[in-house]
């Protein structure tokens, strides 16, 4: 029995028919081909589903479609254009400016997940320290950074966006 | 990773919840924040054969005062107990407990009402609530009823919530004068959930003694419990660090502790100890206005 | 050459796909038709298949195709084991199991669905009876008598016994002062990569074209296998690695499920795909390390050792994977450490249990030497009542006795450890913070400051000492636009080869790393490949993709210097010119690269075009070093143990990228921290794998680690011509002992002389409450 949905995905609103049971995270990958949202567990445990669900960062393997129905959902596809200044003409967010200047990704399959939420706890907290940013990124895991870049990645973003807004 | 198919309803109002959940009994699932059912259903530990998702219901979620107390609405998600200006003020051990739950985006999506109901026994509100004497409102066809916070964990993922029932509201005490209150917890280092979580409310009488002392304690057994020993080595006791130690060595008193890959039964009741001398310290320090 | 770019901290070229989300994993790839299948696994670590009932899932809605092994009988071969020892039992696995079961997760039936959801719908639908069999899963209980046995047509659970030896051992142990002994346990580990593995597969019968996209680090080994597995010439199958999201040595092996689906496609003629859940991935991708280690040292009295027996039991699981019983003997390898020990002796039991292979997890083999050697020199120096640093510092082979040839049989390339080891005694402040540790005392903290000098073999190669081809290989190629093509047989996953190569790239030919293209991980585009393990893709990968651009330097250099008329060894390559250093004449370096196409006015007898393939194996291992040292808390009450300081000082030889170095090091120190505190695989006595699943198997989380202090000695290694030695692993071989060493320093009050990994709080706990009562 299909649901119909209707999700504002980057911008761009999906009228969809969907199983009640499929998770956002395979709405957004197979339905909608966002390929950026990864999968890496079942548990709501390593974070590499984030997105931001009207502005906040949730597990998107922990949120039915049918739950994001009249919702605005930001995938990392869709983070540069909301960038203070980017609108449509591209460019990076600075928090995706950050990760690639300070070098906090390797294999890249934690990376959207650890920028969204890094995204969110900018807005909640715009000059974050060394403790506040690791506490922030609990529920997102790296197997391969030891997670001191991605520190620094945010810094660097907080910097940035501190200055945007001067 | 891919939940058993279910029939999905979506309810409007509380009412039409309340007639479809007396409709299917046992084999619905009531669906709110999500974080403690679709784990399950995704594992296939949980397959219900109907899922009501109350997550549209209007006016489910708010935190406010009411005759004295302060009302939530079961939809209130850990993140909104975590920053809540009310709470802070007038009840911050809620917002304390709400921060140790999970990590950012957990506390975004999960809501009071579902841990609650789901009564895990590592799960962290329950200390609080019973350190609270809070009142959980149950609402069912039948009308409403108020469950006291010691009465409505009954074991191990079981309260005292009826079939064709949901609980609908928390009611919490303000904080009264010279009362200080702590929510301390050793994490269970994969998962986050509580092994020892202790909350503990303390109030001071006039002369400095403590008039009266709440003490909740969750993780150890198989269900969250007020520390009644504790509670009595220190009413009426001037605290010192000493009593205070000393009171806490019963936090595990009656309880038969859980044992796992985590933490065996000896190592679960030394800690209920330290973790409710823990609290108990920050609680009593906070009570005498001193900041913990 | 110019060196503009190798040694820079330059940003990664793979990046702006990867923080965009438009880099392509295994899972991102949708092709028309795609079916999906799922596997359907034991629940029993050991039982023997009674029959298998299919009807209900093959009626179900979308299903196509359900499987078992006894369907597959002759159709796919076993899972292939690349490593052979004397004497080693053979434990062929069938890709599906069909009479017997040996592990929890062990699959014995698949299904394929027009959905992925129905495909995982289905598995629940197959019905298989199972007559349990007694599970053997403690190791010595496995070596005991009587005990059931795993491989019927064998007598006992004994893989293979390898011994190595050298030195006067009898000598050195009658000699010694003292005997200090040790049982150390090195822990079963889950490598968790962060993308679980995943498999597609697609057949063009036209063509007779299979294309497997795996997640893995050896796509022609894979490629190789597949054709074995499946019966096909190796003509016809086509291996990619998209973007791979991590492998620590999980994704160096060939699975069941690479076959079954690359079978499936075929089978089908249709696109075929099947993604592991994290559950899968815990239960049914290779574990880690598993040995229980009993060790004897005999020193002087005044630290020097003599020589040190090691008798190893590991535990390798119900099967081989691609090299499970080799990576033990890695360990004997390694057993000496950095430190001149004139005798020793390694006595290594592989055993059979009812539990998932272990293979190369991220050391492989290394980190348990390591452990050793670096435990049993803490506990010489406490048996002795030295300083840890004295008693290393008394035992270092000097500076000038290098290459240093160990009795175990390999010969340390170049080292300098006196060097690191000041430098990060210096770095620690170590003196201050043995001042510090006392005063805590007194207050009833405890810190403790542990030490660890490490040294590692890396740059896999030489081809003898490997179980099969110790080489890479790269071709380069300038295209007619001048753009280069960097075509490397190693497969990166989050190393960052792709701008590392082009670096090289841009400093041999004069050109922008923008100007260079590195392409990998496709079995239809490079030449055959070893692949990315064993810390060698840069220093193996790195010299083949330096080899083959100096080629191609030396050809552009004979059709620039035929154009100028000057002598190609005058030339020089700068700033996308070629210039004479004679008279300062120069051409675009374009010009020499369309002449070499257009190929009207080559020097007579130089054949047109510019590509070039070099196939490089080294003379000799690599050995990085370093010393780590570090500092830990322990919770009097609790237990729990807190990392609070980290320095490091690695050798990696030159450094192509530093930033990429650091990053390395930054998560080999980190994934220390998780075997050291954290992480345990653990089978309870039916053989069930408790800790299944992220919720109780503890990886590291950024709040648990502290900043890392990480510094460099440069020590370049001879074997390679840009003085590489390699630095993925070292972080995780140096730091798992230091750790260790911290903590057992921590509880010296308590009486504590050792406790295993991974110090659970539990456990530190009760040894502080036995140390105070013994007061």
């Amino acid at each position: 029995m299909a649901v119909e949905i209707q999700v504002r995905v980057n911008g761009k609103t999906h009228d969809s028919r969907v199983e009640p049971r499929l998770l956002l995270v395979h709405y957004l990958r197979d339905v909608l081909g966002l390929t950026g949202t990864h999968i890496g567990c079942e548990t709501s445990l390593c974070g590499a589903c984030t997105v931001l669900l009207d502005g906040k960062a949730v597990k998107s393997c922990t949120v039915l479609a049918v739950q994001a129905d009249g919702s605005e959902v930001t995938t990392i596809e869709g983070l540069a254009a909301q960038a203070p200044g980017n609108g449509a003409k591209g460019g990076l967010h600075p928090v995706q400016e950050g990760f690639w200047e300070k070098h906090g990704l390797q294999c890249g399959y934690c990376t959207p997940g650890m920028i969204l939420t890094s995204v969110q706890l900018l807005e909640d907290n715009p000059d974050p320290s060394e403790a506040e940013i690791r506490r922030a990124l609990a529920g997102n895991l790296c197997r391969c950074t030891g997670y001191q870049h991605i520190i620094e990645a945010v810094r660097y973003a907080a910097k940035k966006m501190s200055k945007g807004k001067r | 990773m891919i939940p058993a198919a279910f029939e999905y309803h979506v309810p409007k109002t509380l009412e039409e919840t309340l007639r479809l959940l007396e409709r299917h009994g046992d084999e619905a699932k009531v669906l709110a924040g999500g974080h403690s059912l679709l784990p399950l259903m995704k594992l296939r530990l949980a397959a219900p054969r109907y899922v009501i998702d109350i997550g549209r219901l209007r006016g489910m979620s708010y935190i406010r005062e009411e005759n004295g107390q302060i009302a939530i609405g079961a939809l209130t998600t850990h993140a909104d107990l975590e920053s809540s200006a009310l709470l802070l003020m007038r009840c911050p051990l809620l917002p304390e407990t709400a921060a140790e739950i999970g990590d950012v985006q957990v506390r975004n999506r999960g809501t009071l009402g579902g841990s609650l109901a789901h009564a895990d026994p590592a799960g962290d509100y329950p200390a609080s609530i019973l350190a609270l004497d809070a009142e959980i409102i149950a609402a069912s066809t039948a009308g409403t009823r108020t469950i006291c916070a010691r009465d409505f964990f009954v074991d191990m993922l079981t309260t005292q919530l009826r079939p064709g029932e949901i609980l609908s509201q928390v009611r919490v005490p303000p904080l009264a004068p010279r009362t200080g209150a702590a929510y301390c917890k050793l994490h269970q280092p994969a998962s986050g959930f509580a092994i020892v979580g202790v909350a503990a409310r303390l109030t001071l009488g006039k002369g400095g003694k403590i008039d009266s002392a709440a003490v909740g304690i969750t993780g150890v057994g198989p269900k969250a419990y007020r520390a009644a020993a504790v509670e009595k080595a220190l009413r009426g006791k001037k605290p010192s660090p000493k009593l205070l130690a000393d009171a806490a060595r019963h936090a595990a008193q009656g309880v038969e502790p859980l044992s796992d890959l985590h933490a065996s039964a000896e190592y679960r009741r030394e800690m209920a100890a330290v973790f409710t001398r823990r609290a108990l310290e920050r609680a009593i320090a906070r009570a005498q206005g001193k900041k913990a | 050459m110019a060196m503009r770019y190798i040694g820079k901290p330059l940003k990664r070229k793979e990046d702006p796909r990867l923080i965009q989300g438009l880099g392509h994993y295994v899972d991102d790839l949708q092709l028309a038709g795609m079916h999906y299948t799922g596997f359907v696994r034991s629940p029993h670590a050991h039982a023997r298949i009674r029959s298998i009932d299919t009807s209900k899932a093959r009626t179900a809605a979308g299903v196509v195709l359900v499987l078992t092994g006894a369907d597959l009988q002759g159709a796919i071969g076993p899972v292939p084991c690349a490593a052979q020892l004397p004497d080693m039992k053979l434990a062929l696995r069938p890709v599906l199991a069909h009479d017997r079961v040996r592990f929890v997760g062990e699959p014995v039936a698949l299904v394929v669905a027009t959905e992925r959801y129905a495909a995982r719908d289905a598995t629940d639908l197959v019905e298989v009876d199972y007559e349990p069999l007694t599970p053997v899963v403690n190791p010595e209980k496995a070596l005991e008598k009587g005990c059931t046995v795993l491989h019927e047509q064998y007598s006992d659970n004994i893989a293979y016994r390898w011994e190595l030896e050298g030195g006067d051992l009898a000598k050195a142990f009658k000699a010694a002062d003292k005997v200090i002994r040790q049982r150390l346990v090195n822990q079963r580990l889950i490598p968790v990569a962060m993308e679980p593995r995943g498999v597609v597969a697609d057949y063009k019968p036209g063509e007779k074209q299979l294309t497997v996209w795996s997640s893995t680090q050896i796509p022609h080994l894979l490629r190789t296998q597949l054709a074995v597995m499946l019966g096909v010439p190796e003509s016809s199958v086509h291996v990619i690695t998209p973007e791979v999201g991590g492998g620590f040595g999980s994704k160096l092996n060939v699975y069941p499920e690479e076959a079954l689906v690359g079978y499936l496609a075929m089978r089908l003629g249709q696109p075929v795909k099947w993604i592991e859940s994290r559950r899968e991935n815990f239960l049914c991708t290779i574990h880690g390390r598993d040995q229980i280690d009993d060790v004897e040292v005999a020193v002087k009295r005044d630290g020097t050792v003599l020589g040190l027996r090691c008798k190893v039991i590991a535990d390798l699981g119900a099967y081989y994977q691609l090299l499970t019983p080799l990576i033990p003997t890695l360990t004997g390898l390694m057993i000496c450490g950095c430190y001149k020990i004139p005798a020793v002796r390694m006595e290594i039991t592989g055993v059979f249990t009812n539990k998932m292979a272990t293979d190369a997890y991220r050391g492989a083999g290394r980190p348990e030497a390591t452990y050793i050697i670096e435990r049993m020199m803490d506990l010489v120096a406490a048996e002795l009542k030295k300083d840890p640093a004295e008693v290393r510092r008394k035992n270092f082979p000097q500076p000038k006795d290098f290459p240093y040839a160990t009795p175990t049989g390999v010969t340390y390339d170049s080292a300098n450890y006196q060097k690191s080891l000041e430098l990060a005694l210096r770095n620690s402040n170590y003196k201050r913070l043995r001042q510090e540790q006392a005063k805590l005392r007194r207050q009833g903290r405890y810190i403790g400051i542990g030490l660890s000098t490490y040294v590692e073999i890396c740059a896999m190669g030489p081809s003898s000492a490997m179980p099969a081809g110790g080489w890479e290989s790269a071709t380069v190629r300038v295209e007619p636009t001048g753009k280069v093509n960097i075509l490397t047989g190693s497969s990166p996953h989050g190393q960052g080869q792709e701008t590392s190569f082009a670096q090289i790239g841009a400093d041999v030919l004069g050109l922008e790393p923008d100007d260079i293209n590195v392409v990998h991980g496709d079995t239809a585009r490079v030449p055959y490949g070893i692949g990315t393990f064993g810390s060698r893709a840069t220093a193996v990968g790195g010299t083949a993709v330096y080899k083959s651009l100096v080629k191609l330097r030396d050809k552009l250099a004979q059709i620039a210097g035929h154009l100028m008329g000057e002598a190609p060894q005058k030339l020089v390559f700068r700033q996308k010119r070629i210039i004479s250093k004679a008279t300062k004449k120069s051409i675009a370096f374009g010009e020499a690269v369309g002449a070499a196409y257009v190929a009207k006015t080559l020097p007579p007898g130089l054949e047109p075009g510019l590509d070039a393939t070099t196939f490089f194996e080294p003379s000799n291992f690599t050995f990085p070093f370093g010393v780590h040292v570090c500092v830990v808390e322990v919770d009097a009450d609790t237990g729990d143990v807190k990392l609070q300081k980290y320095v490091a000082v690695d050798d990696c030889g030159n450094v192509l990228n530093p930033l990429l170095v650091d990053g390395q090091v930054h998560g080999g120190i980190v994934q220390a921290v998780g075997q050291a505190l954290l992480e345990e695989a653990v089978y309870d006595e039916h053989g069930q794998l408790i800790t299944g699943e992220l919720m109780d198997y503890a990886i590291p989380r950024a709040a648990d680690i502290p900043w890392l202090e990480t510094s460099r000695t440069v020590t370049p290694s001879p074997v390679n011509p840009l003085g590489l030695k390699g630095v993925g692993e070292a972080g995780t071989i140096g730091a798992t002992p230091a750790l260790l060493n911290a903590v057992v320093d921590a509880l010296a009050p308590f009486g504590v002389r050792h406790l295993d990994m991974p110090v659970k709080r539990e456990r530190v706990w009760q040894l502080m409450r036995k140390g105070r009562r013994a007061k």
